[in-house]
């Protein structure tokens, strides 16, 4: 534990002796209420705790779906208008479960964006991002499964393509694609196994999120200075100071859910998984869900099934490699000013990589707001996806060796009491 | 093991450990079979393996959906005009080359499945798309009157289904043609 001095004391005799048993209130007191914790987090900083409540939403609202639905073919689309229509509440905890999951991907795409630009994801806090990193695929997994459960259109289709990723492996992916179906094709087979998935990955998400903290417990928080904390003058309790500003930013969260929630909740989802599962038909224009938009991107931007499969996977297990792409010696992008542009340039590569992921599949020329654009959707989706590949194959080694960062702060308190007193911060001298 | 291997340092014991190591790997591996192979086709579903359908009711251009293995089939009545565009094609232009004939039985019914072979959606039969045959509307492939990818990221021709004339309008699909028949199976 970082800087960590202070030492739980039980307080009476029966404390004391459950502490020689089972230290668990020393637990809680001392890597959670005492935690040492930079003064200095911002808003940023608080969506590991919106995470947290987040999956606790999920995993509460979908035990009790799970209580009315029904995972089979012929009636889990009217066990869902059942829950909608006639089960007490059941519209609110369907609509939160399924916005609730759209919000959940908002919040750790935020949090993501974080690491990103603070450089959490530097040295000493590698372990911690790469488990970061298979809680985001693990969320991927879930968020597809149960997506497929209402059955509906899009749910079928969705399933169909996604699990056709595997058909792109040579010699065995169509055997593995059978396997994962237990069929010819998605049928009631593959719905069922995919219920009993989609109620078992949240909790191995919990157990790697434990994982998670204990490994962000060792070297502490990273902070928006990205400088290591140097002493006890350097950091507060997580308790009261954290709880109450992740338990503000908390309920600023709620205001948005339930927005969604109760005054748009299909706004994130589409029409035609309105419409019951049709292994005849497939509609005209199928989409994922938006926070798989710009990998749709990067799959569609090669017309070749296995390079594009293969490249939609890279693009997320490149960020493993972050840690070790990035050269320089500064975290915090605050300090890096060429860092900092080219983060906000990546930003918006993937918000047009959406864009273009939710674009029918067709070469046409790009209309944004009525406007046509001379440029082909299949050659900018190339070229972004390409960008997006140079920023951390290409750009990311070279800036930081080639950048010179601006001074850093020589610790976070100096920094807080000089921001505080409206002076210069005293910079590092190295 | 932590030592090297030095025959003088071998021990009775060194080998009942790597023995029971190995054994119980063996064991281990053998009993994870049963739970990775429960998840293939069942034998019911391994049983839908063959449908009937009578060709009669359809008119010269139709094209009908139906279903085998739980999969759809295009069945399609093909037009003199679109059985000679098929014909005509050069095999070199073709990604996945394979002549008109090595794809039908009788040159006027085109039976398919109708997978597109990118990602598993279903071609649109109302729209030809380019090369007279479907679009895949999902990610772009185009197909002939052939059903053989012309256009787009799928990497194959649609596959011919394994059928066999009962009668002159009838075929049962998803069983082996008699041995004087000709047909590619594919895909």
């Amino acid at each position: 534990m970082a800087h960590g001095n202070y030492s739980y004391k039980p307080t009476n005799a029966f404390m004391k002796w459950l502490d020689s048993r089972l230290p668990i209130v020393r637990l809680v007191d001392e890597s959670v209420l005492k935690f040492p914790t930079p003064k200095n987090l911002n808003m940023w900083f608080t969506f590991g705790g919106i995470l947290t409540f987040m999956l606790a939403v999920q995993i509460v609202s979908g035990i009790v779906l799970a209580m009315h639905y029904v995972p089979h073919e012929t009636q889990a689309f009217d066990s869902v208008e059942r829950i909608m229509r006639d089960v007490n509440y059941g519209w609110l905890l369907r609509y939160m479960h399924s916005n609730g999951a759209s919000m959940f991907f908002i919040a750790v795409y935020l949090h993501i964006f974080r690491g990103l630009y603070y450089g959490s994801f530097k040295a000493p806090r590698e372990v911690l991002w790469l488990l970061g990193i298979v809680i985001y695929l693990l969320m991927m997994a879930t968020g597809f499964l149960g997506y497929t459960l209402p059955w509906g259109q899009m749910s079928f289709w969705g399933a169909t393509v996604i699990t056709n990723f595997f058909s792109a492996i040579p010699l065995v992916g169509e055997s593995i694609t059978q396997w994962l179906w237990g069929s010819f094709a998605v049928d009631n087979t593959t719905l069922q196994r995919f219920f009993s998935l989609h109620y078992l990955l949240p909790f191995v998400i919990a157990g790697v999120v434990v994982l998670h903290i204990w490994a962000l417990h060792v070297p502490g928080n990273n902070n928006p200075l990205g400088i290591d904390v140097k002493g006890p003058q350097d950091t507060v309790p997580f308790h009261p100071y954290y709880t109450t500003k992740d338990g503000f930013w908390i309920a600023l969260f709620l205001i948005v859910f339930a927005y969604f929630i109760f005054f748009n909740p299909n706004f994130l989802g589409h029409a035609d998984n309105y419409v019951p599962a049709n292994r005849l038909v497939t509609p005209a224009h199928i989409v994922p869900e938006w926070y798989y938009l710009p990998l749709y991107a990067i799959l569609r931007s090669v017309p070749d099934k296995l390079i594009g499969v293969i490249l939609m996977i890279s693009a997320i297990l490149i960020w493993a490699l972050l840690p070790w792409l990035d050269t320089s010696r500064v975290r915090s992008n605050n300090f890096r000013p060429i860092m900092k542009q080219l983060f906000w340039i990546l930003i918006v590569v993937i918000f047009l990589l959406g864009y273009l992921g939710a674009q029918t599949a067709d070469d046409s020329n790009l209309v944004f707001f009525g406007a046509e654009l001379p440029i082909g959707k299949l050659l900018l989706s190339q070229l972004l996806t390409f960008y997006y590949f140079a920023h951390f194959l290409v750009i990311t080694p070279i800036v930081g060796l080639w950048e010179t960062p601006n001074p850093v702060p020589e610790s976070i308190s100096k920094a807080v009491l000089a921001k505080k007193n409206g002076g210069a911060v005293p910079v590092a001298a190295e | 093991m932590a030592h090297s291997i030095d025959n003088a340092n071998v021990t009775r014991r060194d080998f009942i450990y790597v023995a029971s190591a190995t054994a119980a790997g063996v064991g281990l591996a053998a009993s994870l079979w049963p739970f990775i192979d429960q998840m293939n086709p069942a034998a019911d579903t391994l049983a839908l393996k063959e449908v009937e359908f009578d060709l009669s009711p359809l008119v010269e251009g139709q094209i009908v959906t139906i279903e085998w293995q739980k999969k759809p089939v295009f069945i399609r009545r093909r037009t003199a005009a679109e059985i000679k565009a098929a014909e005509d094609v050069p095999l070199d232009q073709l990604r996945d080359p394979q002549a008109d004939k090595d794809r039908v039985q009788k040159p006027e019914w085109l039976i398919l499945v109708a997978v597109c072979t990118h990602l598993g959606c279903v071609p649109d039969k109302n729209n030809k798309g380019e090369f007279g045959g479907w679009l895949c509307a999902c990610h772009g492939s185009q197909y002939d009157t052939s059903g053989r990818i012309r256009k787009g990221p799928a990497p194959k021709n649609l596959a011919v289904p394994p059928y066999l004339y009962l009668t002159d309008t009838k075929v049962l699909i998803g069983a082996e043609p008699k041995p004087a028949a000709v047909v590619a199976e594919h895909g």
